[in-house]
């Protein structure tokens, strides 16, 4: 059930994020300042923001920057990772130890705060954003599929095919990392949510997409002046980024039950 | 014990090195030329040169990094370039506000979430249940920069209940706490929920029924209790994220900890007192993370005994 309202959620939101720009009839960056912070009305759905934009056109294009984030992250965090845990959990030795500790140093780090220093120092742009976000994100992987390359490297058809004189790279991919697989996809959608969420983090800190690209943490953060004037520029983009965190996270959880082979032995009651 | 101990402290040394190497690296990723960036454009060569003394990065880079590792080991961790005053000394005096959210946004995620886990437990399966894991993901999904500012526009715009920001009385504390303390909340109720589940399912809570104890206290004072271990465990574990949360929390109610002055700092690009917040936060992560291995290990005998 969650499984499909997560995928439900998910596959909305992109639609919109790809269709919603052209769509919509307003220029997410086209200001009308007699109009500045009036509500919603008046063929403006979600209202004008600060500068009299459209804040339904924003958080359109807010979503397309949360997806490429999303994406772009998840993409090469779980390729990275993967790689790095892999080789981890297969070679062992002095290899596991250099990546091992590296893992560690940076789990030393909680949540978001490494992203927060290196972009503080960086500078804020998307692509430092980016940039950051993978750096904290690749980690979590690497861990995860070296422990799954530990415990598969010792089953018997891996064995077998190192027995048979199989090259290194083909036992470690075709053999080993795909019993990672599912573990890696449920890490992944969760991730996008992680990925969505700590954009909009650093946006709304000033520490990630700049004015006047529409992010929703850049809207969440101009909202914040106008708590009592104009609550739509907190509430709509807001709403729209948990709804997208909320599939992610019902796509991701469905997905762990869907792939839990303890669930799957189950027997049915 | 001791030698379990012993080792988790051993194994602590090269991640609170690699720590303090990587928050030493960061001056060092300033694109360009850091005491200019701090400085600004307009800044005279003369004062440049003579920042740079004084933040000693005219000196090797081995030296430097031996001298800032020396110095975080005595608690030296520089002068803030915009008040002069010691780094330590800044976060020193912002700790007890950050201690106080933290800990108040710990209580309000306790009471919500055990209750709602123990409920969800026992009734697994059902609606209740199904309420209860699906509201524990809605709060994972709210992020603290947008609940914060939904409470306030209800509790402190609409019903005028409690201050909008600020620090001093208990009504400022409220609506920080519920704000850090919800996604908290979440994850600890479904902890609560699954490990709860488990307990349930032991021969030993099926021999209390079946002594004809009444079911409350089947749950509380048998199972509940042995579900203990790894709640503690997750809550340790999560101080992480309080942390980190709280750096936002903070810059949303204006509140005056050791978050806020990391987010003002990184405004002043005072990359001293950046990079002592950065230090000091995850110096506190690593510690109550081997805190709570310990904990862990001292209430559950097996993992030291593995371990050993």
């Amino acid at each position: 059930m969650r499984l499909k309202i997560g995928a439900g959620i998910v596959l909305v939101a992109a639609l919109a994020a790809i269709v919603g720009p052209v769509v919509t009839p307003f220029d997410p960056a086209a200001q009308d300042l007699p109009l500045r912070l009036a509500g919603p009305g008046g063929g403006h759905l979600f209202g004008l923001d600060e500068l009299g934009r459209d804040v339904l056109a924003r958080v359109l294009a807010g979503a397309r920057i949360s997806f490429l984030v999303g994406v772009t992250v998840v993409a090469v965090s779980a390729a990275v990772g993967t790689l790095m845990g892999a080789m981890a959990g297969y070679f062992g030795g002095l290899i596991d130890d250099l990546i091992s500790r590296i893992i560690d140093t940076l789990m030393a780090f909680p949540g978001l705060l490494l992203a927060i220093a290196l972009v503080a120092v960086m500078g804020p742009s998307l692509a430092n954003v980016l940039f950051a976000l993978t750096i904290i994100g690749w980690v979590g992987y690497a861990r995860l599929v070296r422990g799954q390359v530990l415990r598969a490297r010792e089953l018997d058809y891996v064995q077998a095919a190192r027995a048979l004189g199989a090259a290194t790279p083909r036992v470690l991919f075709r053999h080993v990392a795909p019993a990672a697989i599912p573990a890696v996809v449920v890490q992944a959608t969760l991730g996008m949510a992680g990925a969505v969420i700590g954009e909009a983090a650093l946006s709304f800190l000033g520490l990630g997409v700049q004015p006047p690209t529409p992010s929703w943490g850049t809207m969440l953060s101009g909202g914040r002046a106008h708590l009592l004037d104009a609550p739509h520029l907190t509430l709509f983009p807001g709403i729209a980024m948990a709804m997208l965190v909320l599939g992610f996270n019902f796509l991701g959880d469905g997905l762990r039950d869907l792939l839990d082979p303890k669930k799957q032995l189950r027997p049915a009651s | 014990m001791l030698r379990f101990l012993a080792r988790r402290l051993l194994l602590a040394i090269p991640v609170l090195l690699g720590v303090a190497t990587l928050v030493f690296a960061l001056l060092h990723l300033v694109p360009g030329d850091p005491v200019q960036a701090m400085l600004g454009d307009a800044a005279s060569p003369q004062s440049v040169a003579e920042l740079r003394g004084r933040l000693g990065l005219d000196r090797p880079l081995h030296l430097q990094y031996a001298a800032f590792v020396a110095g975080a080991a005595h608690g030296d961790l520089g002068v803030s370039l915009r008040t002069n005053e010691r780094v330590t000394a800044a976060i020193a005096a912002r700790l007890p506000a950050t201690v106080e959210l933290a800990l108040a946004a710990i209580l309000v995620a306790l009471v919500i979430a055990i209750p709602a886990g123990v409920v969800a437990a026992v009734n697994a399966g059902t609606g209740v249940d199904h309420a209860a894991t699906t509201l524990a993901l809605v709060g994972l999904s709210m992020p603290n920069f947008w609940l914060g500012p939904l409470l306030a526009i209800v509790f402190s715009v609409g019903l005028g209940w409690f201050p909008v920001s600020g620090r001093g009385t208990l009504a400022h504390l409220v609506l920080p706490a519920i704000t850090l303390g919800a996604p908290l909340a979440a994850v600890l109720a479904r902890m609560t929920r699954a490990s709860l589940i488990d307990e349930l399912r032991e021969l030993y809570v099926t021999a209390a029924r079946a002594r004809g104890l009444p079911a409350a206290r089947v749950v509380m004072k048998h199972a509940f209790r042995n579900s203990l271990i790894p709640i503690v465990t997750v809550l340790g574990l999560q101080v992480g994220g309080v942390l980190t949360g709280a750096v936002i929390t903070e810059t949303i109610f204006a509140w005056p900890g050791v978050g806020r002055l990391l987010i003002q700092s990184i405004g002043f690009r005072d990359y001293p007192v950046v990079q002592g917040c950065v230090l000091f936060i995850a110096m506190t992560y690593v510690t109550v993370n081997l805190l709570t291995d310990m904990t862990y290990a001292y209430l559950d005998p097996r993992i030291r005994v593995g371990d050993d």
